[in-house]
């Protein structure tokens, strides 16, 4: 089976994409993937004649994404792929729980998200069918959905040995409103054809890096480019929202081991951090700055200087800070050895983002596949080999200093020609377009399909969220469980943007 | 040993000294300033384009339960029939005194917006301990919950805290629209709590469901069947908001 090669932003027409039956795309995928490509998005869409599965891989090292999907017709059922590419799990599952076509096979074939649309009504959160280990010495730990601090809803069942962790159970849905339907259909005469305010809040800690992801994917259908301007400001807000999160990290990080001058300190520097995207744009989280068509504020120059001097204060209180606590004994010892996860775990699992970089799988969308102001301003990839809790602490420190001196730079070549924002009009009609960007979390991926108006009629997004669950279930085993909440904070992952 | 005290020294005072007069950005969009020059023509796209419906015309009114602060109406008219001040003080024991006219202004609505009953300044006037419930929203809230308690703003110096347990706590903070899977787990965190207790809504989403006001995997007849004592708008609130907005209910200075 062939595929259609395309790229980041590059929209092609839905009948361009090659159809075959689900086994030949079963095996042209497993082929891809043991040839090295990574799956970025797997799902069902229902058409006129039946369920068709949509499958996009992504070529790394050449920058391609390849694209091909089946036509189920009337069959309900095909031979899981996940057994040969476990990356793809929780994309049957996905499918499996909207749809009922089942993935036969498939070694662990449970709810994903309780959505309100379910082929199975009758499935409801609170009767997750949990794994358990049976025996004398196991005892069982429940937590969640509410959390003990200010924490989105998800609930997590341990299985313990004393105190060791044998195996996890993350089980998630609550934060399940409905956001890919939401995006989904024309819009009522007279209202604004674009939804840029609900992709910011797809995962408000990401809000600029699907903001992004959205506006991308609807000049790409309209077949515009934003002016380097707007890109600039795109690219300066998305590495804030990173130093920002990261940052908030490691204070994070530090409070769950007692490290309590981290956790003020780092907090405080968040604070600058945030409070300088609320002098951008009016919200600390970056929210109402990206439209389709370019941005709606712009940077001049009291401000770029004002930015300047916060970004060079927050680089040294960050290295002051990091360099002290990461000398530490008693810090480090916490933080190394602990909740580990082997590069072929990470790879295996599809891992992405400074979690699988802290591995040593050397990936990073703003590299592999450009977008933006990244095309012209090329991100180094950093990698780490450790997989524990502390090389994803460091990598955090490390992106730090990356993203403060990408802004630097900007701030530096920024321009103030050209426009803020452009018309964005006549949308590629039955169009289909992938958007990828490098979220703080690793790779967001929204892939859109278009009616003859040119109106989404599906919308598919994936939070790095997404791939990254399961590698915090894998990171605690064996690891006590007291250690958990330092694990779990090393990963920071999104309820919000796997529930969707 | 030296070295985390020069840290310190270094840092400073980072708390923000007095949350009453602190002054955000002005870019920072707070409560609403309307006057009478919507044109005519603009009324009824204004109200077509704001994404969550919170605008209302003849009179102009916007609703700030259901406001997400995008200032998208500003932009539109050009005229400045509303113009979004920064003005952060915005919660309110009312839900009808969230929907704001052309004759609110900073000053009126601080006078209205907040009843302060007598038996709540008695039992937590002094220590308000709550549980936060995060219920199906984007996280922006939860993030801006956490940071009333950080060094900078500080909420524990009034004696306001999230705690650990609802069977700790003096009432609970829903944030989130309120998503079917969180309806139960809402229901049992309110009721292990002891009365006598209070609600707070904090967050457009929470308070109308905001932006996923029309999804249908919302659930929200808890609100039916409970009193809300505190609504606190913002999408996200801001911290300045919900500590003002606690302290003013408070009926604290």
């Amino acid at each position: 089976m062939n595929w259609k090669i395309t790229k980041n932003n590059k929209p092609i027409g839905i009948a361009d994409i090659p159809r075959g039956n689900v086994q030949q795309l079963r095996n042209a995928l497993i082929n891809q993937c043991r040839q090295g490509k990574r799956v970025v998005s797997f799902f069902g869409h229902p058409d006129r004649k039946g369920m068709v599965l949509f499958a996009v891989l992504t070529d790394d090292q050449n920058s391609r994404l390849l694209v091909a999907c089946a036509d189920l017709g009337a069959e309900r059922a095909y031979p899981s792929i996940t057994p040969e590419v476990p990356a793809l799990h929780l994309f049957e599952r996905e499918i499996f729980e909207q749809f009922g076509i089942e993935p036969q096979g498939h070694p662990w074939l449970k709810p994903v998200r309780y959505p309100f649309r379910r082929f199975d009504p009758s499935q409801n959160i609170g009767n997750y069918p949990f794994f358990r280990i049976e025996g004398e010495d196991i005892h069982e730990v429940g937590v969640g959905p509410i959390h003990a601090g200010i924490i989105e809803p998800g609930h997590f069942r341990f299985q313990c040995r004393g105190e060791k962790i044998h195996h996890l159970e993350i089980q998630l849905g609550y934060q399940h409103r409905g956001v890919e339907e939401l995006f989904v259909g024309p819009i009522n005469p007279g209202e604004p054809r674009f939804k840029p305010h609900l992709a910011e809040r797809i995962a408000g800690d990401s809000a600029v890096a699907h903001a992004t992801a959205y506006a991308q994917i609807m000049e790409s259908l309209a077949r515009i480019e934003v002016s380097r301007r707007a890109q600039a400001i795109r690219a300066i807000a998305l590495e804030l929202e990173r130093i920002a999160v990261h940052v908030g990290d490691l204070g994070a990080i530090s409070n769950d081991i007692a490290h309590l001058l981290g956790s003020a300190v780092f907090g405080a520097i968040r604070t600058a951090v945030i409070n300088t995207s609320l002098s951008l744009c009016g919200s600390r989280f970056g929210q109402g700055l990206i439209r389709p068509g370019g941005v709606l504020y712009d940077l001049d120059d009291e401000l770029k200087e004002r930015m300047k001097r916060t970004l060079n204060k927050v680089l040294e209180d960050v290295i002051r800070m990091s360099e002290s606590m990461l000398a530490t004994s008693s810090v480090l010892s916490r933080l190394e050895k602990t909740g580990i996860v082997t590069k072929q775990q990470a790879l295996d699992i599809g891992l992405v983002g400074p979690v699988a970089r802290a591995s040593g799988v050397a990936m990073d969308t703003r590299a592999d596949h450009p977008f933006g102001n990244y095309r012209y301003f090329p991100i180094h990839k950093i990698t780490m080999p450790g997989g524990d809790v502390f090389a994803r602490t460091f990598m955090r420190y490390v992106e730090i200093k990356q993203s403060v001196n990408f802004i630097l730079e900007q701030l530096e070549h920024f321009s103030r020609e050209g426009s803020l924002s452009d018309p964005v009009e006549n949308l590629m009609a039955e169009g289909f377009c992938v958007s990828m960007v490098e979220g703080w979390r690793g790779e967001i991926a929204h892939v859109v399909l278009t009616d003859i108006q040119g109106n989404p009629v599906r919308y598919k997004i994936k939070d790095p969220s997404f791939n990254n669950w399961l590698g915090l279930a894998i990171a605690v085993r064996n690891n006590g469980i007291s250690d958990f909440p330092l694990c779990n904070k090393s990963f920071n992952l999104s309820y919000s943007g796997h529930d969707l | 040993m030296l070295n985390p005290l020069k840290i310190r020294w270094h840092q400073g005072h980072q708390t923000i000294p007095n949350v009453r007069t602190a002054a955000v950005d002005a870019k920072f969009p707070g409560l609403p300033v309307l006057n009478d020059d919507l044109l005519a023509e603009d009324a009824a796209a204004l109200q077509n384009l704001c994404p969550t419906k919170a605008i209302s015309i003849d009179p102009l009114r916007i609703d700030l339960g259901k406001c997400i602060f995008c200032g998208d109406c500003e932009r539109f008219c050009k005229n400045g029939a509303i113009r979004f001040s920064n003005e952060y003080k915005l919660a309110s024991t009312s839900r009808q005194q969230l929907i704001v006219d052309r004759r609110t202004s900073a000053d009126t609505y601080r006078k209205s917006a907040i009843r302060v009953r007598e038996e709540i300044k008695r039992l937590f006037g002094k220590s308000l301990k709550l549980r936060s419930v995060s219920a199906g929203g984007c996280n922006t809230c939860e993030m801006e919950l956490n940071a009333c308690g950080n060094v900078n703003f500080d909420m524990g110096r009034f004696g306001i805290e999230i705690v650990a347990s609802p069977r700790h706590a003096d009432g609970i903070v829903i944030t989130g629209p309120i998503s079917e899977n969180m309806a139960q787990p809402l229901e049992d965190a309110y009721r292990a709590t002891p009365d006598p207790k209070i609600v707070i809504l904090a967050g457009s989403c929470a308070i109308s469901g905001g932006i996923f006001a029309h999804s249908p995997t919302l659930k929200r007849e808890f609100l039916q069947k409970y009193p809300v004592d505190l609504f606190v708008p913002g999408c996200p609130f801001h911290p300045l908001t919900f500590i003002n907005g606690v302290l003013d209910f408070l009926g604290r200075k």
